[in-house]
């Protein structure tokens, strides 16, 4: 099934905690409901997004593999 | 205990700002407090311009250090000052930056002598008393 993404960060290239502070800021900015994808290349970012999706109450729709990179899918829950 | 990271920033190399840095971001991203207490070095990398030319680096590793400054260059690794600046921001008033009174005192400094990031100055005393708040204190 295909997500509908309502915005994309290309965070790519950026260090830890770089990717994952996009996407707090991004998380921020949505409105509850959207759809945040985060691309990133930080291998902090596997354990890293997970865990602060938890902690803040989103949710983690997906991990997508790529070359070199991950895409992290996030529902803006509250 | 309330979930707060506390630093006592003794060191100004940029080395050892980084980690600082980093780990305030981790915090505040984990929805934690953190507060940083200036002090010696540390303080002194606070003062007003020194953090856009600090290019110093720890003496134990001073031959990696070009090679190290090179490499963050060339990666396009946003610099400690710009990390925390961004932590603070993100963190919306959950880090706070202390400097340390004492300090202050022995160099002649007055709050406008250091870079706007810092908060405050405060003794010794309030520091530790707020940092018995929380788990996790680092001396760096």
């Amino acid at each position: 099934m295909e997500l509908k993404v309502d915005r994309t960060i290309d965070a790519r290239g950026s260090y830890c905690p770089g990717p994952l502070m996009e996407l707090i800021r991004a998380i921020r900015e949505a409105r509850v409901g959207e759809v945040i994808e985060v691309l990133s290349s930080d291998s902090g970012s596997k354990r890293d997004i997970p865990k602060w999706c938890q902690k803040a109450g989103h949710e983690l729709l997906r991990v997508v593999d790529e070359q070199g990179f991950a895409r992290f899918i996030v529902r803006k829950a509250r | 205990m309330a979930d707060r990271l506390s630093m006592i920033v003794f060191s100004g190399t940029v080395d050892k700002l980084f980690p600082v840095a980093i780990l305030a971001s981790g915090a505040v991203a984990m929805e934690q407090e953190v507060d940083i207490f200036l002090t010696f070095w540390g303080l002194e990398a606070f003062r007003r311009g020194a953090p856009q030319q600090n290019m110093r680096f720890s003496k134990d590793f001073e031959d990696k250090a070009p090679a190290m400054l090179a490499l963050m260059q060339q990666k396009q690794v946003p610099s400690w000052y710009e990390t925390l600046r961004k932590a603070k921001e993100l963190g919306n008033g959950k880090l706070r930056i202390h400097a340390c009174a004492m300090t202050m005192d022995l160099m002649g400094l007055t709050k406008d002598d250091l870079d706007p990031i810092v908060d405050d100055v405060v003794g010794v005393g309030e520091f530790v008393e707020e940092a018995q708040k929380g788990k996790i204190t680092l001396f760096i």
